[in-house]
């Protein structure tokens, strides 16, 4: 039998058919719904009277355009109240299943779906959201599409689809203390950079990898766009099959046990071929920061704010002089010297409830600088909220001076009102530090959930082990 | 989806590289639940010197005069020439959106990011890879007093220069068929209704957890 990747046995498991020229029909398990990439889609199946395939393959949540500020009065902005109520209207047409904003299930989608099992190992899942990529972390085929694919998927329960090549990224040894899954892939794409995936799909594999929670290998899935790939994956074991038990969307009983032996084949056989494989040494990983527009911009900690000249060619050279610009640094400067105005703590790719507890043990006993305008912590789904309060950290939060959210979006990409202002400089523990992402002119660097927490109660980024 | 016609067109140098698709139509617009209007606010951080809202009217807007969609010699380009990984982050399908709606109809680059790839065939819009080299050329070209002008011919793949000089380049035979033909996907894909239900059928047996 030829050895076969995870990815090879997940693309062969849903194939409904393939043509000569390898373009392929995949069947799509899953499809996760938020409110700004759906109205378009269910607009298009009203259009043509089309109905979604199979209304219990999809799950809706508001996320992108909801406050986290108190709910009772509803959204402020009409323009994003009128998208959000969309969805709910849609969602009712069609008969698919929503999490509304006044449901304590409600949160960002990427939490949500693996939280209430409705991602399930070796399916396929996907979402109108380009971090779909980490529901990878749980052994599923998980990418994001365009609006017209999430109108496909919901008609045809199917994407027309080009296998990917595949790549193995395995990060060996341990990790030293004090650095985390995000400090994992923001190295991978300093290493390969935002286009070192591009036409790929990663596993992520190693004995670090093997280490992390399964939050921490959603984390790292999560991030696998920012590296330009199509999806991350993770191989399934006990961790990932001990997460899925009892969860409410998840099969039970006896179809449970069934499940579970399948998903325990689902990993790369020995000996399987990859198109490429990285090796990443573990103990080397450092806590990382990015200092420019780019996630590949990014730095260990130590590190200093690099100069135009540093660079290979001249593309690279202008990019680093526009980034160095925006951002408001000067070539040289150490990491550590640099001061945020605001301190983010969410996402889909730390938001869950290891990220909070990891900041709040830095936030114990500490108060937020007095630089720092503010610093709040958005959890990511209201179990995770209730969860986090349940354990106390909604109070080591706010007695340290953070503030604590409603689950959403938030800052990762200020859709809501949660935003910096122009040339406002932020410690962010989201995904991407593109001009603008954070608020027009706003500046971005992205962390770790304890280096973000340590650089609000230091009042600049500072090496959360020397805390 | 209108089907995709050989045309001859101005192209816009834009030399950056990892332009995302946040910096292509910025957050504040995702908000429509429709699909057209974006073209004003292509590019809106770059393009204006105000901070731009939705339904706004960007005619009074003050332009920056360094942006080079401001530039009169290429309000009219219909040919994007960008750099390295153009259209990375989001998945937003806005960006196709705006880039169509402002009057684009090829963008030119030596690599795309995956999903802005696919949702660009999706709206008739044409993403050309062409190596390093090539694109370096382009540029050397697009920046002249005169813009440089190209005739696309999709049937055939070639690119022809204002100078006679021609580019083959490389498209998927399925995405030009649809480009060519302006197909709708949902229908063709419809068309085959008995086999997806039969591998439905067949996967209901094998793995009936997905199916609860």
């Amino acid at each position: 039998m030829v050895a076969k990747t995870l990815y090879d046995k997940l693309w062969d498991e849903h194939v409904v058919r393939v043509d000569d020229n390898g373009t392929a029909l995949l069947y799509i398990d899953r499809q996760l719904i938020h409110e700004v990439t759906s109205p378009q889609a269910f607009e298009g199946l009203r259009l043509a009277g089309r109905k979604p395939w199979r209304t219990s393959a999809n799950l809706a949540v508001p996320d992108h355009n909801v406050p986290t500020t108190d709910r009772t009065a509803g959204i402020a902005d009409p323009v994003a109240r009128v998208q959000v109520e969309a969805l709910g209207t849609n969602c009712l047409t069609f008969g698919i299943t929503e999490l509304n904003m006044g449901d304590k299930r409600q949160g960002v989608v990427h939490v949500i779906g693996p939280e209430q099992g409705f991602t399930l190992p070796g399916s396929t899942v996907v979402c109108g959201d380009s971090h779909t990529a980490t529901h990878g972390a749980f052994g599923a085929l998980a990418f994001g599409i365009g609006t017209s694919e999430v109108e496909h998927a919901l008609a045809t329960q199917t994407l027309i689809q080009r296998k990917s090549k595949s790549m193995l990224i395995s990060v060996d040894g341990k990790l030293g203390a004090g650095v985390t899954a995000k400090d994992i892939v923001l190295a991978i794409i300093g290493k390969i950079g935002t286009a070192g995936g591009t036409g790929y799909v990663i596993e992520f594999g190693g004995e670090a990898i093997r280490d992390l929670s399964m939050e921490g290998r959603m984390t790292v899935c999560n991030m696998a766009i920012e590296a330009g790939a199509r999806a991350g994956l993770i191989g399934v074991d006990e961790k990932t099959v001990d997460y899925m038990r009892g969860r409410p969307l998840a099969p039970a009983g006896e179809l449970f046990e069934r499940a579970a032996a399948h998903w325990r084949t689902l990993v790369s056989d020995a000996g399987a071929q990859f198109d490429t494989v990285i090796h990443l040494d573990a103990a080397e990983v450092q806590p990382q920061i990015t200092w420019g527009t780019s996630p590949e911009m990014v730095l260990p900690v130590d590190g200093k704010v690099p100069s135009p000249e540093d660079a290979g060619d001249e593309v690279k050279a202008s990019g680093i002089r526009r980034a160095l610009d925006y951002m408001g640094l000067t070539a040289g400067t150490p990491l550590t010297e640099i001061r945020p105005d605001k301190v983010f703590i969410g996402s889909c790719t730390n938001s869950r409830i290891e990220d909070l507890r990891a900041a709040a043990e830095i936030a114990k006993g500490r108060k937020v600088a007095e630089g720092i305008k503010l610093a709040m912590v958005v959890p990511g789904s209201g179990l995770v909220k209730e969860q986090a309060e349940a354990e106390g950290l909604d109070k080591i939060f706010t007695e340290a001076g953070f503030e604590w959210r409603e689950p959403g979006c938030s800052m990762c990409l200020a859709m809501n009102a949660d935003r910096l202002e122009p040339g406002e400089r932020c410690a962010s523990t989201s995904n991407r530090n593109f001009e603008g992402r954070q608020g027009q002119g706003g500046r971005t660097h992205l962390v770790s959930p304890a280096m973000a927490a340590a650089a609000a109660v230091t009042g600049h980024f500072v090496d959360v082990r020397e805390l | 989806m209108e089907a995709f016609k050989n045309f001859t067109g101005v192209v816009a140098p834009l030399d950056r590289a990892n332009v995302d698709t946040d910096a292509i139509i910025p957050k504040q617009f995702l908000k429509s639940i429709k699909r057209t209007g974006f073209g004003p606010y292509l590019f809106d951080e770059w393009r204006y010197l105000d901070h731009g809202e939705p339904d706004m009217d960007c005619s009074g807007r003050p332009r920056n005069p360094e942006f080079v969609l401001n530039d009169p010699r290429f309000a009219q380009a219909q040919i994007l020439l960008a750099r390295e990984n153009f259209g990375c982050g989001s998945s937003r399908e806005h960006a196709p959106w705006a880039l169509t709606d402002f009057g684009f109809r090829v963008i030119l680059a030596p690599s795309f990011a995956d999903i802005f790839f696919n949702n660009s065939f999706k709206n008739g819009l044409l993403p050309i890879v062409l190596d390093a080299k090539t694109i370096d050329a382009l540029f050397a070209k697009a920046g002249g007093e005169t813009p440089l002008s190209i005739s696309v011919d999709l049937s055939a793949q070639t690119l022809t220069l204002d100078d006679g000089s021609v580019i083959d380049f490389d498209v998927d035979a399925g995405s030009k068929r649809r480009l060519i033909e302006g197909l709708d996907d949902i229908g063709l894909t419809l068309q085959e209704v008995e086999t997806i239900r039969a591998y439905e059928e067949r996967r209901r047996q094998e793995a009936p957890w997905l199916f609860i």
